[in-house]
């Protein structure tokens, strides 16, 4: 199926959100659509989903124009759509959710026995390896991802959207999802992959349509180098590779010892875990989300209480602090979930500004808050941390996600601190805010504050980290340098202990060290 | 400002919203959007309440009833009855509401702006708690049990206690705000230590409250010695709230009070510290814990902030208007207070205006029906009618054709 894009234009009142966009999407091509959050990946796709209409242009079908009133126009006409966040319900198994939507039924049954079967067969066809009688809710992500494949494939879908794939994924679920996508694009299925992750797009792609603000700004082959791809996404150079100096780390500030955290329904998610962190150094806590990072970080702040063991900052037992003691102790904390847990959406930039730091002398006045001292403040970090907004009383969730966690970053970073930890700090960030919020880390580091930073991007870590913990359901499962190769520590994620981890990553090369060794 | 046409970042995929916390009230979220809609919604949706009340009141209108009878002979006749109807109704309702111009004197003429202010005095006072509750996420429909019970004891300090006049009054004044205060208190605690859900446990307090005071008006303690009727000794008079324009008028220092309520509303949310944790936990408790601030603390402030102001406009309607304890006492401000607070966007000032409002169509719509004969229901479906279409702007929107305050999205997520 030849799918065309032409001119299309979506505007939200006075901002363009695409602008006249063209794209030709050829039969069994993988098409890689790149660009920054923010620069119209997503509304483009939600027009070619029939989610929205557009103002302007036309969605052509094998040559001929089709208008879609909705998603079930598009499902007809063979478009299919994968998520970033999964539509699936928890507690359906992999048969009923494929037939969700569709349902087949034998008189007034459910024909459950012809669903299985699809899966099976499309199963195999691709050897996806989904047992259609699972339940979602106790399937790995990756596996998940596949049931939503199933699903559109289930629908003959012939253009399968994939939107931010690989957001969830480790790096060897990545790998088998980039088998995936090569074989159905074998079958003749036409892929878009829409991303922000250079190296996929250099793995898999056949052709690669940059997007920059709502527009094209160009094509380029997936040999094409990383900075050549990063500048045309950004709009001018980027310094991939943070260049820090090494670290000197003084004596430790941070001892943990055996924490062990348990969640509401009494599950071990911190499970005896133990470390030492210095003042000058930064301590990355990788692994695939779920694995009791999150709840770590949750419980050095005060968020929850651990059933046993201690946390010491400088002398400090913070096991049994509220969060408002351990926040006056010198720690700054940026959580994993801005939105959720680091801003109030319907505060100003302003007030988000000093969220946390409303009693600091600073901020005070006679009669209540110093309203000209939270002006100034918010005008100075706006300017420091180039904070994109209206002005400093635009509510912050407005902003876009990059400029919502310079504002948490900048709240946190605005305080003299001992101890630093931000959890998953650039997720949804784009890559200029990256390397910006990287620098910013590094650069509190070399103040002598030890940092923690949890997350489950490798690139991240690998870029910042001067010692990387594993974690693997709850455990430490080893403590490695810096520069460990990204193959073992993906291993290491999946559970693998170090040594072998170490042995397996020799004799089984992932795509991403192939790429980076100038192989493939 | 926020209703100007500000798309969400178009990065924010539309279709993909992430997953929804089920901890987020539904209600909490609903009241946010409300709150937030304009006040071009405000002001249309009380023009349409006009409209449809000037429907209804022509329609049980016996002249117009009369003259629709012969509706297709002389079909005028019937619009004529119907405008004389509408027009004679609305003008006797401003008459009754701000300025009768057919008085024979001035101080006679603005009489009526005096009533509302005096019907408005409490009406204010206890939506400024309703606001305060509202701003911080919590639903406080229990300010019908606190009016109660604030009137109630600011009623048996007024009686009861020998103080020298002015002290006695902020004495009595004080002893409102305080049970109001307790009552909204307790259903704070609960929310904060069990997790019961503020508005069931409110609702309750209301039926407790009205049984206390049931109770108390057969007790020596309040009753009339000798007198088996359902009332209490009056408030001696130095515990009474001095009239603010004389004689003349009812107006008492009440009105002075509420104004200062406002301000002090205003200043709470939007200058103190305190204030800047309510609204943060209203909005997100989830990021006001990790930002270090005690949710369950800032619940039991905020349902004490609330009731006590509530309790502070039973002690201010009894000490001001019916200086002694009836059954009846509270009328309906703890519930109107609901209304007025959603009207005024639980804003200072906008509660201000909203209660001098509501103030106005009930003074105005008892001299209506006087007046006209137009039931005085007709006022009760106009403020029933407003609050719907503030609850629904939506609706008003498209009635009017606004544009909407969101770029909206055609099938959601599919």
């Amino acid at each position: 199926m030849l799918l065309e894009l032409r001119g299309i234009t979506k505007r939200f009142g006075p901002l363009v959100a695409n602008d006249h966009i063209d794209l030709v999407i050829e039969p069994g091509q993988i098409h890689a659509l790149l660009g920054e959050n923010g620069a119209g990946k997503s509304t483009l796709m939600n027009v070619l989903f029939g989610l929205y209409e557009p103002d302007e242009g036309e969605i052509a079908v094998d040559g001929s124009v089709v208008g879609f009133r909705g998603p079930s126009d598009a499902l007809a006409a063979g478009i299919g759509m994968v998520h970033q966040h999964f539509m699936l319900v928890p507690v359906f198994t992999v048969a009923e959710s494929v037939m969700l939507g569709h349902e087949l039924t034998k008189g007034s049954f459910l024909d459950l026995d012809s669903a299985r079967a699809q899966v099976r067969t499309l199963s195999e066809r691709f050897g996806f390896d989904v047992d259609p009688d699972a339940r979602i809710e106790d399937l790995p992500v990756g596996v998940q991802q596949r049931v939503e494949i199933i699903k559109a494939m289930a629908r003959d879908a012939r253009v399968l959207i994939l939107d931010e794939p690989t957001a969830v994924l480790t790096p060897q679920e990545t790998d088998e999802l980039i088998e995936i996508m090569r074989q159905l694009a074998a079958a003749g299925t036409s892929i878009v992959f829409i991303t922000h992750k250079l190296r996929e797009v250099r793995a898999v792609a056949d052709v690669i349509t940059v997007i920059r603000r709502g527009r094209v700004v160009g094509s380029a082959a997936p040999t094409a180098p990383e900075t050549e791809l990063a500048a045309m996404m950004v709009g001018r150079a980027v310094m991939l590779e943070l260049d820090k100096a090494p670290a000197e780390p003084g004596a430790v500030a941070l001892s943990v010892r055996d924490l062990l955290v348990l969640d509401g329904a009494g599950t071990r998610v911190v499970d005896g875990v133990s470390f030492d962190l210095a003042r000058g150094e930064i301590l990355a806590i990788a692994g695939v989300q779920g694995n009791g990072q999150s709840e770590l970080a949750e419980a050095i702040v005060g968020l929850s209480t651990p059933l046993r063991g201690s946390i010491l900052l400088e002398g400090t037992e913070l096991v049994g602090l509220s969060v408002r003691d351990v926040l006056d102790h010198g720690v700054g904390f940026v959580p994993e979930d801005r939105s959720h847990d680091g801003l109030v959406g319907d505060f100003s930039v302003a007030e988000n500004l000093v969220l946390d730091l409303i009693f600091d002398p600073r901020f005070r006045s006679p009669l209540g808050v110093d309203l000209a001292a939270v002006q100034a403040n918010a005008t100075q970090r706006i300017e420091e941390y180039d904070i994109r907004t209206q002005g400093p009383g635009q509510p912050a969730g407005r902003l876009s996600g990059g400029n919502q966690q310079k504002v948490v970053v900048a709240r946190e970073l605005s305080r003299p601190l001992r101890l630093f930890i931000a959890s998953q700090p650039t997720r949804g960030v784009d890559v200029g805010s990256i390397e910006f919020l990287h620098r910013r880390i590094v650069s509190e580091r070399d103040t002598g504050t030890p940092v923690i930073i949890v997350s489950t991007e490798l690139d991240e870590v690998s870029a910042l980290a001067d010692r990387i913990a594993v974690m693997y359901r709850g455990k430490i499962i080893g403590v490695v340098p810096g520069d460990t190769p990204r193959d073992v520590l993906g291993l290491m994620m999946a559970g693998v202990p170090l040594d072998d981890a170490r042995r397996q990553a020799a004799e089984n090369p992932t795509t991403e060290t192939k790429l980076e060794e100038g192989d493939l | 400002m926020t209703d100007e046409l500000v798309p969400d970042q178009a990065d924010a995929p539309p279709a993909a919203p992430p997953p929804k916390d089920p901890t987020e009230d539904a209600a909490a979220s609903w009241l946010r959007r409300v709150s937030s809609s304009g006040s071009t919604v405000t002001v249309l949706a009380f023009v349409l309440a006009l409209v449809i009340g000037g429907i209804l009141i022509a329609v049980v209108n016996p002249a117009v009833t009369a003259a629709a009878h012969y509706f297709f002979a002389a079909p005028l006749d019937t619009f004529e009855a119907a405008w004389t109807a509408v027009s004679e109704a609305y003008s006797a309702l401003f008459r009754g509401a701000v300025f009768d111009y057919q008085a024979d004197t001035f101080a006679k003429a603005i009489r009526p702006l005096t009533e509302t202010m005096t019907v408005a005095t409490p009406l204010i006072i206890a939506a400024l708690g309703v606001a305060v509750a509202f701003r911080a996420g919590l639903f406080n429909i229990g300010g019908q049990g606190q009016v109660i019970m604030g009137a109630s004891l600011s009623a048996y300090i007024g009686f009861t206690w020998h103080l020298p006049a002015g002290i006695a009054c902020v004495v009595a004044l004080l002893g409102g705000l305080f049970a109001g205060a307790v009552w909204g208190g307790i259903a704070g605690v609960l929310k904060a230590r069990t997790g019961a859900h503020e508005v069931i446990v409110t609702i309750m307090l209301n039926y407790v409250a009205i049984s206390f005071l049931a109770y108390f008006l057969t007790t020596e303690a309040f009753r009339v010695p000798g007198s088996a009727e359902p009332k209490s000794r009056t408030v001696r008079p130095e515990a009474q709230l001095p009239l603010l324009f004389g004689s003349q008028y009812r107006v008492t220092w009440g009105f002075v009070i509420a104004i200062l309520a406002a301000v002090f509303v205003w200043w709470l949310m939007s200058r103190s510290r305190i204030g800047f944790q309510y609204r943060a936990v209203g909005f997100n408790p989830n990021a006001s814990r990790t930002a270090g601030f005690s949710v369950q603390r800032i619940t039991v402030y905020v349902m004490l902030t609330s009731g006590a102001l509530a309790g502070l406009a039973g002690a201010v309607q009894l000490l001001g208007t019916s200086k002694y304890l009836t059954d009846g006492i509270a009328g309906t401000i703890g519930f109107d207070a609901i209304t007025v607070a959603l009207l005024g966007r639980s804003k200072p000032l906008g509660i201000f205006f909203a209660g001098i409002l509501y103030g106005g169509l009930s003074a105005g719509g008892r001299f209506m029906e006087a007046v006209t004969g137009t039931p005085i229901s007709i006022v009760l479906v106009l403020q029933a009618l407003v609050v719907l279409f503030i609850a629904a702007p939506s609706l008003v929107r498209t009635i009017f054709r606004l544009p909407a305050p969101d770029a909206e999205l055609k099938g959601a997520t599919a």
